[in-house]
């Protein structure tokens, strides 16, 4: 038993829910409890999908758990069949329907339903949302794809696209970004799936050379089982970022068989707003900005890359609640000298944010709210998602649109680079006092919440009992707002550890000496 | 309390039930598209202020309630869950030995906590994990500080408000008795706004009764005592269970209509006070002014909705007073009236204020449901979220009823406000230009 407050990933049968109501003709029979139709209103409100999910809910209550559930189940299935004529059904339980054992897989088979049903095993009380949507698709794949007709020489490489779904992280405008870029190296896409696919586009995806693998976490077991059965390799790089965008233009190119030169001559036509914004002497400020990072595996790979190597941060921590791809986010952790943090625990990310005391977290809604309430600036590079994070406008973190798009997001929350100067020099004013938080940051009054830090970070005991001299307290003061919390917490554990009880204003320039960078 | 006027035994008018007129009732199984009771926790956790809610179910149970919430409002709220994993169901792990590790953990966590609910889901309900038990076993460990409850919010068993209705029915036995020879006294039942609660306690006091109680209290240690000079007066629709549960406690239940717009709030105010013999003219003075305020911000909006055909899904069984409201005092046309469960007893005078033509439905077959909205094309449809959206790109204008149980709309104060919901999609429409 887990005790939980706010959850990551929803069940697995809402991520099989994410792959229905991406594709556009299969329906999706549902044996479940009244209340789990609240999934429908993630689709419909935080999406703002225009059509309801294509779920039947079979609806059962108490009083039928004597009787017949199975029945209700199969006349569940019949209705959905007749009424929304899809072209394929894929069936399952949700948590609760799981108890019961009906077999959905099995009383369809013997409805004779006139479409393919496609049963579905998404252990709910083990797996969570994104292995549910992976294996759902990997399913629909495995059923309704070996009937496709044999692949043709079509003369050009050809590609598909595997792992955008309804309700994903940016998934539509990286789609779009992502179908671009290959379309201009002279690689035909030839079916996205599961977003905007038809059932019948599974019976095509034999007649791509190979797959993009755009979102491993939803379509790695599909990529695995087409490249055990149809001997179509894929890509492992995500191209999110202008470096990963780069390596994987080389790698779809030499998939494509183009020789080097082609994505060579490709690479030196696109132009990237990022790495000159980088370079650009107002960015100079970034540097070494201590960030914290958490979401989904690929998001959190990737923007620990953009991070550290195209923005000039320091990655002090970095962690991932995708369990299945705990070993990508270690390896990758291992490149910034951090330990990754896997878990799906808030409360713990919360703690490492709170010990870590970084100057931008990049992270999922969670994040976002753990970062609000530390008072730090945050920018969500991932799901879990909200309402916001399907913005009207064209916002990608694929291709060379989506680098622009990730300097802005990081660099949004900050303070900006001449505002700083500014900030300090002026501190003492009343108007442009140093608790006036970033202009272009509306906080309403401009009198940010002085002190966040420190009034949420719980002392130790020892560090409790020592004592700031007046000039240090005073001199404490003259640092800008933001980096405050953290320079009287790094001077409270140096004097702690040199076991000091005062501290002066040697101390805390003695501190400062000890903890520069 | 200070007796000003005679007791209602007193008054030699005993007090007979208002039957519902028969109407046919037009019963669906199919599809529900409504939240089960956990979903309740979300007004239920910030309105009892040292109440905390563990939802002992699956991630589904934890997904449901952040979704329906809006997504996180609050860093860490008052209720959370246990989700039962694997192990548990296997059998490897002791169910109860790992409800009380969390329970431990749980209120090291939160000292302040006073109160605990354990909470009944679906999966829980199904495998028949005794909750019960496990309250009066962490009750007893726990002693004194924290009270440890149990109810149910499962979906197999409770939609959307029942949750409410189940909370408060839990809460019922644990309540103080009144002492011998009480006067009589009055019991608001169903959870308020803590703004409205202030000002029907403003009102009751200019009526001279001066001592009305509210269940649930703001604090666990608060509760109302009750007994057969209670006199219980529901501000919620949907308190079934509760109802019985103070009844079989021997409390009598004052009928009238919800306290919604203007008239509403006049007639549920006029029956508390008849029924503690409150003069009319000290009952007229308290009421004028507020009902004349409500009246006016009620016509603002009335000449708008006036005529207007309005279709309701069921939601949270506000549906019947809403409705009532949306007719007798907005002037519109009702179609269909939906309600997750239709208590006649309970909502009498909201359901005999309805015209005979209006279809009153209990339970749902959603996909049926919609058909019949979609040939109906009414001006203004209430609906859950799931629904809102894509009834709106069909052209229909939408009003989310769950805005209807998440803002404060009793009472006269309110009833500009609750107009001013309805009337603002309609609103929005004429405005647009795009």
């Amino acid at each position: 038993m887990q005790l939980t407050v706010w959850t990551y990933e929803g069940p697995p049968h809402v991520g099989a829910m994410r792959v229905a109501t991406a594709m556009t003709d299969v329906h999706y029979v549902l044996h479940a409890p009244q209340g789990d139709t609240y999934a429908d209103l993630l689709f419909t409100m935080i999406e703002r999908r225009k059509k309801r999910p294509p779920v039947t809910y079979t609806t059962f209550q108490a009083r039928d758990l004597g009787a017949d559930t199975s029945e209700l189940f199969m006349d569940a299935a019949r209705d959905a069949q007749k009424r929304f004529n899809p072209a394929a059904m894929i069936v399952g339980a949700s948590c609760t329907g799981e108890l019961i054992q009906d077999d959905p897989g099995g009383l369809s088979k013997t409805l004779g339903l006139p479409v393919p049903v496609i049963p579905l095993e998404l252990p709910s009380y083990s797996k969570k949302e994104n292995w549910g949507a992976a294996e759902t698709f990997y399913q629909i794949c495995r059923v309704i794809a070996p009937h496709g007709p044999d692949k043709q020489d079509h003369g050009v490489p050809v590609c598909n696209i595997i792992g955008p779904t309804a309700l994903g992280f940016r998934h539509r405008d990286d789609v779009r970004e992502i179908v671009g870029l290959l379309e201009r190296l002279g690689i035909t896409v030839n079916v996205v799936a599961p977003l905007d696919a038809s059932a019948h586009d599974i019976l095509a995806l034999k007649q791509a050379d190979f797959n993009v693998c755009l979102y491993p976490e939803n379509g790695k077991i599909a990529c695995d089982w087409l490249k055990r059965t149809f001997r179509q390799d894929y890509t492992k790089t995500v191209p999110i970022g202008v470096g990963a965008t780069q390596d994987f233009v080389r790698e779809v190119c030499a998939l494509a068989g183009f020789d080097e030169a082609h994505a060579e001559a490709y690479l030196k036509e696109q132009e990237s707003r990022l790495p000159w914004y980088s370079r650009s002497i107002d960015s100079t400020y970034l540097t070494g900005k201590r960030v914290f990072i958490f979401g989904d595996a690929t998001h959190v790979i990737a923007a620990a890359r953009v991070a550290r190597f195209e923005m000039g941060y320091e990655v002090v921590g970095m962690g991932t609640y995708s369990r299945e791809f705990a070993r990508d986010v270690r390896d990758a952790a291992k490149t910034y000298g951090v330990e990754a943090l896997i878990t799906d625990d808030y409360l713990e990310v919360e703690a490492a944010v709170q010990a870590l005391q970084p100057e931008l977290v990049l992270g999922s809604q969670m994040e976002r709210h753990i970062a609000k309430r530390l008072g730090m600036p945050c920018a969500v590079i991932s799901s879990p998602v909200h309402v916001q994070d399907f913005p009207a406008r064209y916002s990608p973190q694929m291709g060379f649109e989506g680098a622009n798009v990730l300097f802005d997001t990081f660099v949004h929350p900050l303070t900006m680079g001449l505002e700083e100067h500014l900030l300090h020099m002026f501190r003492d004013d009343f108007e442009f006092n140093d608790e006036a938080g970033p202009s272009h940051l509306n906080h309403g009054g401009g009198h940010k919440k002085p002190e966040a830090e420190t009034e949420t970070t719980p002392a130790s005991p020892t560090e409790d009992a020592l004592i700031w001299a007046m000039d240090a307290e005073k001199e404490l003061k003259k640092i800008p707002f933001f980096v405050r919390g953290k320079a009287r917490r790094n001077t409270e554990k140096f004097a702690a550890d040199q076991g000091l009880w005062e501290i002066t204003m040697e101390t805390l320039y003695e501190a400062k000496s000890h903890f520069s960078r | 309390m200070t007796r000003l006027f005679p007791k209602p035994d007193e008054t030699n008018t005993p007090v007979k039930p208002v039957s519902c007129r028969e109407r046919p009732v037009l019963k669906e199984r199919g599809q529900h598209e409504v939240f089960c009771g956990l979903t309740g926790i979300m007004w239920l956790h910030r309105k009892i202020q040292d109440a905390f809610f563990l939802i002992v179910g699956s991630r589904t149970c934890a997904h449901l309630m952040q979704s329906a919430a809006g997504v996180m409002i609050f860093a860490e709220p008052r209720f959370a869950t246990a989700i039962m994993e694997e192990r548990d169901l296997a059998g490897l792990a002791d169910m109860h030995d790992e409800l009380d590790a969390v329970v431990e953990k749980l209120l090291a966590r939160r000292p302040e906590i006073r109160l605990l609910f354990l909470v009944g889901s679906c999966p829980s309900e199904v495998i028949k994990l005794d909750l019960g038990r496990a309250a009066e076993r962490l009750s007893t460990r726990h002693n004194p500080g924290v009270r440890i409850l149990n109810y149910s919010g499962s979906g197999i068993e409770t939609t959307f408000t029942q949750g409410e209705d189940a909370c408060l029915a839990s809460l019922v036995p644990t309540l103080p008795a009144e002492p011998v020879g009480a006067p009589p006294a009055l019991m608001v039942v169903g959870a308020l706004a803590d703004v409205v609660e202030d000002q029907f306690t403003r009102l009751f006091e200019q009526m001279g009764l001066g001592h009305v109680r509210f269940l649930p209290a703001r604090l666990a240690d608060d509760m109302p005592p009750v007994g057969p000079n209670t006199h219980y007066l529901l501000a919620q629709p949907f308190l079934t269970d509760t109802a019985r549960a103070l009844e079989d406690r021997g409390a009598q239940i004052i009928q009238a209509p919800f306290p919604l717009g203007a008239q509403g709030t006049h007639g549920w105010l006029k029956e508390a006070a008849d029924t503690f013999g409150v003069p009319q003219s000290v009952f007229d003075k308290a009421v004028q002014a507020p009902m004349q305020r409500a009246q006016r911000a009620v016509a603002l909006h009335r000449e708008r909705l006036e005529g207007k055909s309005a279709f309701l899904f069921p939601d949270s069984q506000l549906e019947i007073p809403m409705a009532r409201f949306l007719h007798q005092e907005l002037g519109m046309e009702l179609t269909e009236v939906g309600t997750p469960y239709l208590n006649k007893r309970l909502l009498t005078h909201d359901l005999n204020a309805l015209p005979d033509h209006v279809t009153v439905s209990e339970g749902q077959d959603v996909d049926e449901q919609l058909e019949r909205c979609r040939s109906l094309k009414p001006d203004l449809t209430v609906c859950g979220l799931g629904l809102a959206n894509p009834l709106e790109v069909e052209g229909l204008t939408t009003k989310w009823s769950i805005e209807l149980v998440f803002t404060p709309v009793q009472g006269f104060e309110q009833s500009g406000d609750l107009a001013e919901l309805f009337a603002r999609p309609l609103n929005r429409r004429t405005r647009l230009a795009v």
